[in-house]
């Protein structure tokens, strides 16, 4: 069978997937959010799309790792998830519905185009595509802003935590 | 619908949308959220390359699910920023402990 690479690797992320959303406990769910970043990135490189993989493994599985093992140990014991407000069986049959719907409406307009754009990242996105290389860059600065806030040890006024 | 490496690739980047939908309806801690966010986002960004490759303009589709990718990594920051602080503050990560809004 043709694509058997992608099946594994799809089934694998999937599968990782439903275990990171269905673990009570949030450093499990962790573990398998890397999974499915690494079996992402996998299946990103066999579409064709080097850089984008790279960038998905390191930063997904690498950077966006770390910050969550290191905000789980600062909340500590809270770090459970407690039972949803919304029935499970409701919430599943509403997704359920509402993937089939998404397919069955996308499917048909599908067809692979012969037509061959560049292909090369760096001119697209060095080209074409600088306001986001701007956007970027202010989004990174944000995000030194927001590591600042998550080290930050400072507990805001009028806190009603009790306990140090 | 025969089972084409494409087609394999648009029903797990559904199947992802699906699990990450499921999430959000689930979830309750805030940590959480940030997680099936991830989730979401992982979709996003294959199904940005995946259009990439089907329009024959694969750069464009590695250059916005680049940008994707960039976005989606300061919301996880910006997001557990968040939830430590309101952890510190409220005591607690759970949604609607933590909603003061009446009515």
């Amino acid at each position: 069978m043709n694509g058997i690479e992608y099946v594994l690797l799809l089934v694998g992320a999937i599968f990782c997937a439903y275990r990171a959303i269905v673990s009570k406990r949030i450093l499990t769910s962790t573990i398998y959010l890397a999974c499915i970043s690494a079996l992402v990135s996998a299946v990103l490189y066999l579409l064709g799309a080097p850089q984008v993989a790279v960038m998905e493994l390191s930063v997904g599985a690498g950077l966006v790792t770390v910050l969550l093992v290191y905000a789980v140990s600062v909340v500590g014991e809270d770090a459970l998830d407690p039972a949803s407000v919304i029935p499970k069986p409701l919430a599943f049959i509403v997704v359920g519905l509402s993937a089939i719907l998404l397919g069955w409406m996308v499917y048909p307009s599908i067809q692979l185009s012969e037509q061959a754009g560049p292909i090369d990242l760096a001119s697209v996105l060095w080209q074409n595509r600088v306001l986001d290389v701007w956007i970027q860059i202010v989004l990174i600065f944000s995000g030194v802003m927001g590591v600042l806030g998550l080290l930050s040890e400072r507990t805001p006024e009028g806190s009603k935590e009790k306990h140090s | 619908m025969s089972w084409t490496p494409m087609n394999i690739v648009l029903l797990g980047i559904v199947c992802l949308f699906g699990i990450g939908f499921y999430g959000l309806l689930i979830t309750r801690n805030l940590i959480k959220f940030v997680m099936v966010l991830q989730i979401l986002i992982k979709g996003v960004v294959l199904a940005l390359v995946f259009a990439g490759k089907l329009s024959g303009n694969l750069g464009l589709g590695q250059s916005t699910a680049a940008t994707v990718i960039v976005a989606d990594t300061i919301v996880a920051v910006v997001g557990l920023a968040l939830a430590v602080q309101v952890r510190r503050r409220f005591g607690t990560l759970d949604v609607p402990k933590i909603s003061t809004l009446r009515g």
